[in-house]
C-alpha cells in the first residue's frame, strides 16, 4: 500500500497520515492510493506537515503497518543507536521490525 | 581567544532577529517551504530523518569554557540533552523544534557564536589544527590567519552563491592534522627567510569524487594572503561549474582545467586584485594576533616532564602506569611547545559509544576542566574528540581522573577504537546506511579483545553515503554504507590517510553486510599483523605489500 509520512512544521517529528490527520504512529497509517498527491498539496499548502511524501508500505495480519524501505523504517521508531529517545510508535510496537 | 567587536556582536544579533522574524512567518504560512528551505539553511537549520537538526559553527574548533557551558545549556534547554561533534570541528543538535530556534540562536549569540553560513553554497566554517597555539612543531599560531579569513568570508557579498559549498583549512606544520589537502582550498602558514607567507592548495575534497588538492602557489606574503584567497574564489565562482550539482566544487573546475591553467587564471585575477587593493589592512592582522597570545603559561621548574609524573604516580593504584592512568598519557597527549606542558585529547569514542556525541554533562564537566587546568580553551577535533589544549603534566592526574569518571577517559586516540563515523541512516536522510552502529561494533570487539594497543595507529573513518563525510576516502580502512536492493551493504577500502602522507583510499573489492564487513575489519588487521616489520603501522604495511595479501585473506 502507499501511505504518507512528513515532518510537523513547528517540532519536526516525524508523521503519518491517518486519512484525516498526522498521527505519530505508523499503525495508524492509511493507504491513500491515487490520492497522495492531492493530499500531500492540500497539507502542505496547509502548513500541516512539512516536506511530505509518499512511500510503500505492507500492513500485517495483526494490522501493524511497515514501511517498506529502511529509511521510513528508522523514521517510524526513532534512532535505532538511542534506544532510549524513541518515538512513540517504537515504545507500543518494539523494534524488531525496524532492518 | 578572540573576542567579537562590536561590529561582529552587531551583524550577529541582528542575523538572529531576522531569522527570527523568517522563522515565524514560516510557522504562519506566509512562506512555503521553498521559500523557507535557503533561509533556514544559512543559519545551520536542517531538516533530517526524525527533525530539525541545527549546526552551530565553531571557528577553527576554538571554544571557551562559558562557550562549552552554553552549548550543554542549549543541548538541555532545546535538545535532548547531548550534541554531536563533527568531522568539521562543528557541533550538531538533532532535535531542535523550528519554534525554539531563534531562541537558540539568540543565547548562543550572547557568548559570541552563531550558525551562519554552516550550510548552503558560501564559504563554510574555517578548520585548523586542533593543536594550534600549542603543537611543539607549528611555525606560527595558524589562528589568526583562519580568523582573518573568517572574517573576509563572513557575509562576503560576492561569495554568498557560489556554484556549490566551499570548504577551508588552515594548518601551519608539516604535519597536516586538519585534512588540510582535502579541502576546497588548505592552506599551509610556512616561514621562508624569517618571513611567514601561505602556501596555497586548491580542488581537494571527498564527496562522491575524492581528489587531493594539488599545490597551486608555494609562497604568498602574508600580506597578500586574503587577496589571493579571493583571487581563487572569484576564479571558481565564475567558471565553477552550476549546471550540474556533481559537478559544481571546485575541485571538478581544477581537475577539468588542469591545475595549470587554474594556477593561470589565478595569478591573472590576483595580479589585478593587487591593483585594486582588497587586503585588510595590517593593523587588523596584528589586532587579532593579539588575541591569540601565549597564555601565561607557568615555569617550567613548576611542572614535571613525563619521567616525573611516572615515578610520582608510582605505586599509586588509581593512577597505574601499565593500563589506565598511563595508557592515557602515552595515548592521549600532544607535545607542546611550553615545557611541563601537554595538549590532552578527550576521547569522545568509548567502546561501544556513538563518535562525536557526547552529553550536555559531559561538556559541562569539560567546561570546568579547561577553565581549571588549560587557560579556558578548549577545541574540537576533526576526528570528532574534544582538547584540552594547554595542560601542565603536573595536573594530569586530577585531569584524567576527572575525565574517567564522567566517561571520558579512554585512551585510544588514532587507534582502531578512535573511529570517526557520520551519522548515517539513524539520523541523516541522505544516507544509504547505518554507520554508527558499525562504529560501536567494531570499538567493542577491540576494547574487548584488549588487541587495540597491539594494532597502533589505525585510522578507520566511516561514512553512511557517498557524500562521505565520515571521511572514509581518507581511512586506512575506510567503510562506505551503501544501498544493495534496499538493505544495507559496505564496501571496505584501504590505504587512505588525510594527514601530510595524503592518500585516497582504494576499494578491496565486493561488498559486505553488516556482520560481514567488521569480520572483515579483522581479516585485515589480522593480515597487518602478521606481515608487519618493526614500527609499521597499518598505513606502512599497507602500502609496502599492497592490496592483495589483503584482498586474498579477504575474497580468498
Ligand atoms: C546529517 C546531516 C548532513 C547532511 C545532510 C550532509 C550533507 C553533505 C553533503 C551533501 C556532502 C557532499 C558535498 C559534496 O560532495 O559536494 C557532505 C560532505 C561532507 N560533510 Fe556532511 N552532511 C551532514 C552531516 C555531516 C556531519 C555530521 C559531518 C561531520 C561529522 C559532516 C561533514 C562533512 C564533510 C567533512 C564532508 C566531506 C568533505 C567535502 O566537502 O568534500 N557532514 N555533507
Ligand atoms: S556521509 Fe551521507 S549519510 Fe553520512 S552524514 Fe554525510 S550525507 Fe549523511
Amino acid at each position: 500500500m502507499k501511505i504518507l509520512t512528513g515532518n510537523d512544521l513547528r517540532s519536526g517529528a516525524v508523521t503519518w497520515w491517518n486519512g484525516t490527520g498526522w498521527s505519530l504512529f505508523v499503525d495508524d497509517a492509511v493507504d491513500v492510493g491515487e490520492e497522495a498527491e492531492e493530499i500531500l498539496a492540500r497539507e502542505e499548502a496547509a502548513r500541516r506537515v512539512n516536506a511530505p511524501y509518499a512511500c510503500q508500505a505492507t500492513i500485517d495480519a495483526a494490522g501493524h503497518v511497515r514501511p517498506a524501505h529502511i529509511k521510513d523504517r528508522v523514521r517510524a521508531l526513532g534512532p535505532t543507536v538511542r534506544r532510549d529517545l524513541a518515538v512513540p510508535t517504537a515504545q507500543k510496537t518494539g523494534w524488531d521490525w525496524v532492518i | 581567544m578572540y573576542r567579537y567587536d562590536s561590529y561582529d556582536q552587531a551583524m550577529v544579533d541582528a542575523r538572529v532577529a531576522e531569522f527570527r522574524d523568517q522563522a515565524r512567518r514560516r510557522l504562519e504560512g506566509k512562506l512555503t517551504e521553498d521559500q523557507f528551505k535557503p533561509l533556514r539553511l544559512t543559519n545551520g537549520l536542517y531538516l533530517q530523518l526524525h527533525a530539525y537538526m541545527l549546526r552551530v559553527a565553531i571557528p577553527y574548533g576554538t571554544l571557551d569554557s562559558r562557550q562549552m557551558a552554553m552549548l550543554a545549556t542549549i543541548a538541555d534547554k532545546y535538545d535532548r540533552g547531548y550534541g554531536h561533534f563533527t568531522t568539521r570541528q562543528n557541533i550538531q543538535y538533532n532535535w531542535i523544534k523550528l519554534e525554539d530556534c531563534a531562541d537558540a540562536l539568540a543565547d548562543l549569540a550572547t557568548v559570541e557564536m552563531h550558525a551562519i553560513q554552516t550550510s548552503g553554497n558560501c564559504i563554510r566554517n574555517i578548520s585548523s589544527d586542533h593543536f594550534a597555539g600549542a603543537a611543539a612543531d607549528e611555525v606560527v599560531d595558524p589562528r589568526p590567519y583562519a580568523e582573518l579569513m573568517r572574517q573576509w568570508s563572513s557575509f562576503h557579498p560576492e561569495f554568498t552563491y557560489l556554484p556549490r559549498k566551499f570548504k577551508i583549512a588552515v594548518i601551519a606544520s608539516e604535519k597536516d592534522r586538519a585534512a588540510m589537502r582535502l579541502h576546497d582550498i588548505g592552506v599551509r602558514i610556512v616561514k621562508r627567510d624569517g618571513e611567514v607567507g601561505a602556501q596555497f592548495y586548491a580542488g581537494g575534497g571527498m564527496g562522491r569524487t575524492p581528489m587531493v588538492a594539488p599545490l597551486i602557489r608555494d609562497f604568498v606574503p602574508i600580506d597578500q594572503f586574503i587577496t589571493y584567497a579571493e583571487a581563487c574564489l572569484r576564479v571558481y565562482n565564475r567558471y565553477g561549474r552550476r549546471d550540474n550539482k556533481y559537478k559544481a566544487r571546485i575541485k571538478i573546475l581544477v581537475h577539468e582545467l588542469g591545475a595549470a591553467e587554474y594556477i593561470r587564471q589565478v595569478e591573472e585575477e590576483f595580479a589585478h586584485l593587487l591593483s585594486v587593493g582588497v587586503e585588510p589592512p595590517r593593523e587588523e592582522l596584528a589586532r587579532i594576533a593579539e588575541y591569540f597570545a601565549l597564555p601565561p603559561f607557568r615555569h617550567p621548574s613548576e611542572s614535571w616532564d613525563l619521567e616525573q609524573l611516572q615515578s610520582k604516580v608510582a605505586g599509586d593504584p588509581s593512577f597505574r602506569w601499565d593500563d589506565g592512568f598511563g595508557q592515557w598519557v602515552r595515548q592521549n597527549t600532544h607535545p607542546h611547545k611550553a615545557p611541563g606542558y601537554v595538549s590532552a585529547v578527550i576521547s569522545l569514542k568509548p567502546a561501544g559509544g556513538i563518535p562525536g556525541d557526547a552529553t550536555s554533562d559531559q561538556m559541562r564537566v569539560v567546561a570546568r576542566l579547561a577553565k581549571e587546568y588549560s587557560f579556558d580553551e578548549l577545541r574540537v577535533m576533526h576526528t570528532q574528540n574534544l582538547l584540552l589544549p594547554h595542560v601542565r603534566i603536573a595536573d594530569l592526574p586530577a585531569v584524567w581522573a576527572a575525565l574517567d569518571a564522567a566517561g571520558l577517559g579512554s585512551a585510544n586516540m588514532d587507534t582502531i577504537e578512535d573511529i570517526i563515523a557520520c551519522p548515517g541512516l539513524d539520523y541523516c536522510s541522505l544516507a544509504n546506511a547505518r554507520s554508527i552502529p558499525l562504529a560501536q561494533r567494531i570499538s567493542e570487539r577491540f576494547a574487548q579483545s584488549g588487541r587495540t594497543e597491539l594494532v597502533g595507529e589505525l585510522k578507520l573513518k566511516i561514512s553512511g553515503c557517498i557524500n562521505a563525510c565520515g571521511h572514509h576516502h581518507a581511512g586506512h580502512i575506510g567503510i562506505l554504507g551503501v544501498d544493495k536492493k534496499g538493505k544495507e551493504n559496505f564496501q571496505l577500502s584501504l590505504g587512505g590517510s588525510e594527514a601530510e602522507d595524503v592518500s585516497l583510499a582504494k576499494i578491496t573489492g565486493p561488498g559486505f553486510d553488516e556482520d560481514g564487513v567488521i569480520a572483515a575489519v579483522e581479516t585485515v588487521t589480522e593480515v597487518y599483523l602478521a606481515s608487519r616489520t618493526e614500527g609499521e603501522r597499518f598505513l606502512d604495511t599497507y602500502r609496502r605489500i599492497g592490496m592483495e595479501p589483503f584482498k586474498e585473506a579477504l575474497y580468498g
